[in-house]
């Protein structure tokens, strides 16, 4: 391996019951020590263990919806049950799971580590976003799961003021609160990318997922006061009455539309810009070669995050806009497809000439570049203004921002997790169970979502608890689909908890990866690394490289 | 659950929905451009993902890679490449979406009310019908649409279009049958409870088969029923066409510019109409005093419809002659009245 920082003590490991290289999984000792501690990896924990229960919460309320939708009639369960239940999956998938995963389990565990630091720059402000975090989720989800909310994840008024007699005012309220926990979030990354980079660290060594945190954490700060400032108007309206989205008030439901998508276009970036940073971490590391075009990839995260939030009228062009407000949003959407492109296409050409292995961190990153694609060239289509017109509020949005979200942004998760669980936990997973489930998502997912595609061209409209029995096969072949994604999805649990027990000792750099992260013990120690380290190089000098893993 | 025998199904090519217009298969021919060229990159992407991972697995333990930091040239090729293509499917999007948009001079015209959960549709000659929607073949059809309560979304998949139902303000859209058959009427909004079953039937037939439909159907006008509003609540005790008048004359108002109190000017179009008498103070014509009261919450959608069909529908001399059995309305200005 290459030097990538001056690191004495690897050279001459210091003895284990030395203080500085104790893993900060039992120091402090105690599980009391953790409801209070400061330590980012600490917290990045916490964070991965409640959004991992949100997810399991709401991957349960979308089997429900797929098994209701094997029959046309809706048989299983209830209108007003089903309405109550895709409300769930979407409110708990979008707050609780996708916004918070990359940047505040791996991005918490990372950022400092990868950066040089000994933690974000903020470490109590860390914690309390937790805390915060936790409080707006057990409102959020006593809101949609007890009490139940019949609006749609999108609160259109004025349904959701007038006409919507259920747990509203709550869900709004727990949405708000987390909206602060993200905030805090964005701003501690912001402030450590500034003011916490070692010696040497440049921002043109930074590593990509750090461009990416970075440009992520921009649109937190600017886009989610918006979404609370919504949240607000529409408790104002419900509960006093305040005619601001309901015309028989003075109100204008079109100023809702224009609100929300504010926040929720540059949301779906905030979902997977992480994503594509762990991508760039990943895929060099197992093709050993220099991620191709460095301040390229870096520069489309930036334009991602300036470009998403001029395009949010995309969402609106059935929904009485002009026709000229309509033509220029077109126009901006096509503009972001071009940075998106630009990144896969230099993923690709890092592969090139390089000297691939298919680890399965590697495997679900192949799975997210090919599922990415399906769902950044399905935008194209929703881009021209006279197909969205057909296949808007169908199936075929459906499965194209599932393909962005699922497809692309969960299997990044995984494929983090994967890459760096022997980092955090120390231990190694098993091999053959780590492919299986990588390959058992990409097949089930393409099951469940290339028929959906297919449905809304068809015009299969959203949001439908019963449907016409000529779309009973293809929805048949989306359930199927959806069964054989969840067993992918719950296969991880059972090996990853394995390999803590029973796990092979993982070394500090089971991949021999460059970043700084691999640098240190695994797992670290409390402060990171013993000495600070001095970087001399760019993050990706994999060219040359010795052979392990 | 809701029987659904009376509903069209999908005859034909199971992966393909039926063309109702011509605009139907020019979204079509768009669609399947797009689905070629993504189709290509999309194959483009997998052939060098897959072509990669076998030339370039790994075979030996001390395999050594070369140093490629990028390329220049390549990132401009494949930063600029995509702007022609794009360019052509956003121009080819804008006009496909314009054939929805532009009016067309003799079309014949629908009103559409929407509600928690069905489709009211009402004919010019008064006909009303509910989720079904007679129309002529090869005739432009006009569509103006309000709802009464929740956004809806008009949604006619054989023809390739929707458009969002708002309360509180007319939109239109329009469409023009190519052939006869029946076709799926669909909500596309997310209305609440019964949102699924929102839905209904387009039925398209020859133009002798519509005026029988339309015979059988006989009611008085939009316009004529919304004379009897325009006189039971005593809106000419203002707008009468005399030197009495608190109000201006309505006679031809339909289509011209307003110039209005306090600057600016706005068309006189069914938007404006129906704004005028459910908030009379949102735009008061230049010259005249604000004391119209509001008939919000007094009128439905399809009185309103009515009131809007009859002031279109009002030309010069037209106005009732205004008779002592007319008084003003309670909350008027009973003085004298102002030029």
């Amino acid at each position: 391996m290459t030097t990538v920082v001056d690191y004495e003590s690897q050279a001459a490991p210091p003895p284990p019951d030395d203080e500085a290289t104790r893993s900060y999984l039992t120091d402090p000792p105690g599980w009391r020590s953790w409801l209070v501690t400061t330590d980012h990896k600490r917290i990045a924990l916490l964070y991965m263990i409640t959004v991992t229960l949100f997810f399991l919460v709401g991957g349960a309320a979308a089997t429900v919806i797929r098994l209701n939708l094997i029959d046309p009639r809706g048989g299983l369960v209830t209108a007003e049950l089903y309405n109550k239940l895709f409300t769930a999956h979407g409110v708990i998938m979008v707050w609780l799971f996708l916004i918070p995963v990359i940047p505040s389990v791996l991005g918490n565990f990372l950022l400092p580590l990868m950066l040089g630091a000994r933690d974000l720059a903020y470490p109590r402000v860390n914690l309390l976003s937790w805390y915060v975090f936790v409080l707006g989720s057990l409102v959020t989800l006593f809101a949609v799961l007890v009490g139940g909310v019949d609006t749609g994840w999108t609160f259109y008024p004025p349904f959701t003021t007038k006409s919507s007699y259920t747990y509203v005012n709550l869900a709004a309220l727990g949405v708000f609160i987390t909206g602060f926990s993200t905030i805090m979030t964005g701003l501690n990354f912001v402030v450590t990318v500034h003011t916490l980079r070692a010696p040497g660290m440049t921002w043109g060594r930074l590593p990509l997922f750090v461009w990416s945190l970075y440009a992520t954490s921009v649109i937190m700060l600017l886009a989610t006061p918006v979404l609370a400032t919504v949240m607000v108007l529409i408790v104002v309206e419900r509960a006093l009455g305040m005619g601001i989205f309901d015309p028989a008030l003075g109100g204008d439901p079109v100023l809702f539309q224009h609100l929300f998508w504010f926040y929720s276009h540059p949301a779906v970036y905030i979902m997977i810009l992480p994503g594509m940073g762990v991508m760039s971490e990943i895929i060099p590391c197992f093709s050993r070669k220099h991620i191709f075009g460095y301040a390229f990839v870096a520069a489309a995260s930036v334009g991602i995050a300036v470009l998403g939030f001029l395009v949010w009228g995309h969402h609106m062009f059935v929904a009485g806009q002009s026709v000229y407000a309509a033509m220029v949003f077109s126009a901006l959407s096509y503009a972001v497809a071009i940075p998106s492109a630009v990144k896969v296409f230099n993923w690709t050409a890092t592969m090139y000439r390089g000297s691939i292995i298919f680890e399965a961190p590697m495997l679900y990153s192949l799975g997210f570049v090919s599922l990415f694609t399906v769902g950044g060239l399905t935008g194209l289509f929703l881009a021209a203004l006279g197909i969205d017109q057909h296949v808007h509020d169908t199936y075929f949005i459906i499965a194209h921002f599932h393909f962005i979200m699922v497809g692309g942004m969960v299997s990044a998760y995984f494929a983090g997790l994967h890459f760096w669980w022997p980092k955090i936990t120390g231990r190694r997973f098993s091999r053959p169970w780590g492919r299986l489930a990588s390959l058992l998502i990409f097949a089930g997912f393409m099951l469940t979502f290339l028929p959906q595609f297919i449905l809304g061209y068809l015009g299969m409209p959203r949001r439908y608890h019963h449907y016409p029995p000529e779309f009973q096969v293809l929805n048949v072949l989306s359930s199927a689909g959806a069964s054989i994604l969840a067993t992918g999805y719950l296969l991880p649990l059972p090996y990853l908890l394995w390999s803590l027990r029973r796990g092979p000792d993982a070394g500090p750099n089971p991949w021999h990866a460059t970043g700084l992260e691999w640098q240190t013990t695994s797992p670290p120690p409390k402060h990171n690394f013993t000495r600070t380290p001095v970087v001399t190089t760019g993050p990706y000098e994999y060219h040359g490289a010795p052979h392990g893993g | 659950m809701p029987d659904r025998s009376h509903l069209p199904q999908i005859p034909g090519l199971p992966f393909w929905p039926q063309q109702a217009s011509e605009h139907a298969a020019q979204v079509d021919h768009l669609f399947l451009f797009l689905l070629a060229v993504t189709g290509g990159v999309a194959l483009l992407v997998i052939v060098l993902l897959v072509g990669f991972s076998f030339l370039y697995h790994r075979r030996r333990e001390d395999e050594t890679t070369p140093r490629i930091a990028g390329s220049l040239p390549l990132e401009l090729f494949w930063t600029l490449a995509p702007v022609p293509i794009f360019v052509v499917m956003y121009v080819w999007g804008v006009r496909v979406y314009m054939h929805t948009v532009r009016p067309s001079a003799d079309a014949y015209e629908v009103f559409v009310v929407g509600k928690q959960w069905m489709w009211k549709i009402q004919h010019p000659d008064g006909q009303r019908e509910i989720n079904e929607l007679h129309i002529p073949v090869d005739r432009a059809v006009k569509l103006t649409l309000i709802s009464e309560d929740v956004v809806h979304d008009f949604g006619m998949p054989e023809f390739r279009t929707k458009i969002d139902v708002l309360p509180g303000r007319y939109v239109s859209t329009w469409v023009h049958p190519s052939k006869t058959g029946r076709f799926r009427l669909v909500c596309n909004q997310y209305c609440g409870t019964a949102h699924a079953s929102m839905v209904g039937v387009i039925d398209v037939s020859r133009p002798d088969e519509h005026e029988a439909w339309l015979r059988d159907h006989a009611e008085g006008s939009a316009a004529l029923e919304g004379r009897k509003l325009f006189l039971k609540l005593q809106c000419l005790a203002c707008h009468s066409a005399d030197a009495a008048a608190r109000a201006p004359v309505l006679e031809g108002l339909y289509g011209r510019n307003v110039h209005l109190r306090g600057g600016g000017t706005t068309t006189a179009d069914e938007n404006y109409i129906r704004e005028s008498i459910v908030r009379p103070r949102a735009k008061v014509v230049e010259g005249w005093e604000p004391v119209m009261p509001t008939f919000q919450s007094q009128l439905s959608e399809e009185d309103l419809i009515h009131l809007v069909a009859y002031i279109r529908s009002l030309r010069p001399g037209d106005t009732p002659v205004p008779t002592n059995h007319f008084p003003a309305p309670v909350g008027a200005p009973t003085g004298p009245a102002k030029p």
